[in-house]
């Protein structure tokens, strides 16, 4: 633990934080708002890293334990308000999720590589369906609209979602550096072996996917009562799985912190270039593409290829 | 149950489906004492191993551990009762480093201890000591050479002081020297009053080790003993050694062609700071059958990568008079220069038949069809296999499956990567027939790489030798022995 505390990349992750916590003196609503997304996306990020850099299992299915954790959250928000308080509503996503995260480590430890993947993106769709079937409860495609948010200033919402994938981020990251982090490592590597050594393979893979699932779930309902409301287009299409993918591996596959300068790096990008209409996602796209073939290690590993050479 | 018998085996017995890996195998081990498990590819020894460790549940039979049945049990609470396996290949962990690596198989198996204890740092570094890692702990295993990787999986394997410990084929690959010094620590295991299995293709590279042998064949035993009463043991010697193999080397004058068809002149090839073949000059005769030989990295892999534009090299090429370094691999392989690579390469998922459509892809339909049937009867196990997935082949049958593709191709020179690796004597021979008929009946010219000299020598018109990236030796196998076995041994 010593040894991380002398690293640059902490010390430039302590500055960055700072900044970032002393920004709304500064920056503009429609900033801090946008921030305020990225942020929560980052721990949507951060909690697959978990599941695909360490533990070895390629979620295609974030947004399954996402909106599961936002739908519940929102769900009963939406039926016992002002009865319920909005905190229990979101342990109550947070936890749904975990259920949902048990359900897809099932077939996870059953199952391997394309074929784990396959039912990940059905329990996606599975989902998604459920809530266009029910949408006297769920609010269908048009979207749930809960009546309560967490607050409406907007810089207490920004410092709220900031403070959040901090704890979240460090808590995931020393997870992952821990010695749960390298049996994880190990088993996703080799489970044979893994199991030749003594390890449960099975637990460690269940416990991860509950982390994940439970991350991802706190994120997603959060991430409600900020928005205000919950429809299938933010919280779980395959598309803003898609982006949570895309977003971790861009920052760098098993390394947690990248998975955040990812999401934000595509959420901010999005918007920068917002004013060129449709053209700006396929451009960010092929951002993307082109740091995965060229540096398949992500920002990260290009930084610590220049801090190295 | 005797109370000095540490592992007790009996009727133990596994069925895949219609397949009986192991049928009622029954043996023991006393603490102390070194078993040899042997058999050729395909025998059973494997699967009787992991049956052991838990990997595989057994069909039918028990495994006492010092009295207590293990069998069937995950293979996670079989290592806590106290057994150990040794990895024959593994995937260590990239970004940690050897030390690193050897804690993780000292770790708790709990999920609320975040952090290990800090007397594992000092366990883990005895052990790197004791395994002979100590110079490179702080390394990480993408820069270790082989042999430190065999020692970091010894390393991994003994860290929780297992009572019985199980090598996977503890010499492959290895050394003389490195096979000398891992075979002083597993007699360290010995002396401590642990009891070993070690698993191997034959009782010669065991021999020196073991108290005992196990000799098994499509999945029973068919003998057990010393290592020399095994040796001798009919059945034994039938299922290894079959019949002898007798050719003659052609002179080199016998070749018509006055310019070799193939000549690589003075070529090297360098991966970064490690230079992996230096200078070599060698040439093949049309028609010719060239032997190169040279252990584990001494660059035959490397020459045959040069040759066939998989790597770049300094010096020149030529095939037919022409030099090759223009040309892409694609275009080597279509001009008839086809390389059977050592690692086979074969599309795991597809059939026998449809690897070898795909090796036949560019020629017409019916000759095709007439090269096929002539490669089914060169290896007439494939006929058998024709709609099999290749994947589920087993080893010498997917190396035949990869010479058959190679020659799919209508190769004028077929190079052959050690095509023996890891292949039990039975399937050498039918390697060797193989072999000796395309020689005795097609005009194809063949480069084979081997380790293996006593399969090499008899299929060779001319020898190089490959030591240390260099040609070290050149001749008629007849001379190999008096003039170059040195070099090589």
């Amino acid at each position: 633990m010593r040894s991380l505390f002398s690293t640059r990349l902490f010390w430039l992750t302590v500055a960055v934080l700072v900044g970032a916590a002393v920004l709304p003196q500064f920056a503009s609503g429609y900033v801090l708002g946008l921030l305020t997304v990225a942020y929560f996306t980052a721990v949507f990020a951060m909690s697959w890293d978990l599941l695909f850099g360490f533990a070895g299992e390629v979620n295609f299915g974030p947004t399954f334990l996402i909106g599961l954790g936002a739908y519940t959250a929102g769900i009963l928000d939406q039926q016992f308000s002002p009865g319920l308080s909005i905190w229990i509503c979101i342990i109550a996503g947070a936890l749904a999720a975990v259920i949902g995260g048990v359900v897809l480590a099932l077939p996870a430890l059953r199952v391997s590589g394309p074929y784990f993947g396959l039912t990940t993106l059905v329990a996606v769709l599975m989902l998604q369906n459920f809530v266009v079937v029910f949408a006297d409860l769920t609010g269908g495609e048009i979207g749930l609209s809960v009546p309560d948010v967490i607050t409406i200033d907007q810089k207490a919402n920004y410092w709220i979602a900031l403070g959040f994938m901090v704890v979240s981020g460090a808590i995931l990251f020393g997870l992952s550096r821990s010695s749960i982090g390298l049996i994880l490592q190990a088993s996703g590597q080799d489970k044979v072996q893994a199991g030749a050594l003594g390890f449960n393979v099975a637990k460690h893979k269940l416990a991860a996917f509950i982390v994940s699932a439970f991350f991802s779930g706190l994120a997603g309902a959060l991430m409600v009562f900020y928005m205000g409301t919950a429809s299938v287009g933010t919280f779980i299409d395959v598309s803003v799985g898609v982006q949570v993918i895309i977003a971790a591996v861009l920052g760098g596959r098993r390394t947690v912190l990248g998975a955040a300068i990812g999401a934000v790096f595509l959420i901010g990008m999005g918007e920068i270039l917002r004013p060129l209409g449709e053209l700006a996602t396929p451009i960010v796209s092929v951002v993307a593409l082109a740091v995965v073939l060229f540096f398949p290690n992500g920002f990260l590993g290009m930084l610590r290829g220049e801090a190295r050479s | 149950m005797r109370s000095d018998v540490m592992l007790d085996v009996t009727g133990l017995t596994k069925r895949f489906g219609g397949l009986v890996a192991v049928r009622d195998l029954s043996f023991s081990i006393r603490p102390g004492e070194i078993l040899g498990l042997i058999g050729p590819n395909g025998s059973g020894k494997s699967t009787a191993m992991k049956l052991i460790m838990g990997v595989e549940r057994p069909t039918a039979g028990t495994i006492l551990l010092d009295g207590e049945n293990i069998a069937g049990l995950p293979s996670h609470k079989v290592a806590r009762k106290g057994v150990g396996l040794v990895f024959q290949h593994s995937r260590p962990l990239h970004r940690q480093t050897v030390l690193e690596n050897i804690k993780v198989a000292l770790l708790p198996d709990s999920l609320l201890r975040l952090f290990a204890d800090p007397h594992v740092d000092g366990q883990a570094r005895a052990i790197a000591e004791r395994v002979g890692l100590g110079k490179v702990m702080e390394r990480k295993p993408p820069t270790l050479p082989f042999a430190d990787l065999r020692r970091l999986e010894l390393a991994k394997a003994i860290a929780r002081h297992p009572k019985l410990v199980l090598v996977d084929e503890p010499f492959a690959g290895l050394t003389a020297s490195e096979t000398r010094e891992f075979s002083e620590l597993i007699r360290g295991f010995r002396e401590e009053g642990r009891a070993v299995l070690l698993v191997d293709h034959n009782v010669k590279s065991v021999s020196a080790l073991v108290d005992r042998v196990l000799a098994m064949y499509l999945g029973e035993r068919i003998a057990e003993g010393s290592a020399a009463q095994v040796m001798a043991d009919p059945t034994v010697r039938k299922v290894y050694l079959g019949g002898a193999i007798t050719t003659v080397a052609r002179p080199e004058s016998s070749f018509k062609d006055v310019t070799p068809v193939l000549q690589v002149d003075n070529v090297s090839v360098s991966y970064g700071k490690a230079q992996a073949l230096q200078g070599a000059s060698i040439h093949v005769h049309e028609g010719e059958f060239v032997s190169v030989v040279g252990l584990n990295g001494a660059g035959k892999t490397t020459l045959f990568n040069a040759i066939s534009g998989l790597v770049p090299y300094a010096g020149e090429i030529r095939w037919e008079g022409k030099p090759l370094k223009a040309l892409s691999p694609a275009a080597i392989a279509r001009t008839g220069l086809v390389q059977c690579p050592e690692t086979r390469e074969l599309f795991g998922d597809m059939s026998v038949r449809e690897n070898l459509d795909l090796g036949g892809h560019f020629l017409p339909p019916k000759e095709r069809e007439e090269r096929l049937e002539w490669l089914l009867e060169l290896f007439p196990i494939l006929r058998a296999r024709r709609a099999q997935m290749s994947r589920t082949l087993s080893g010498g049958e997917q190396q035949m499956l990869a010479i058959a593709r190679a020659l799919m191709m209508k190769p004028r020179l077929l190079i052959l990567d050690e095509p023996t690796l890891g292949l039990a004597p039975v399937i050498l021979e039918t390697l060797s027939k193989a072999l000796e008929k395309l020689r005795a009946t097609t005009p194809i010219s063949v480069l084979l790489g081997e380790q293996n000299v006593t399969f090499a020598l008899p299929h060779a018109d001319r020898v190089y030798v490959l030591d240390h990236a260099r040609i070290a030796w050149e001749g008629p196998p007849g001379r190999f022995e008096a003039e170059a076995a040195a070099t090589y041994l």
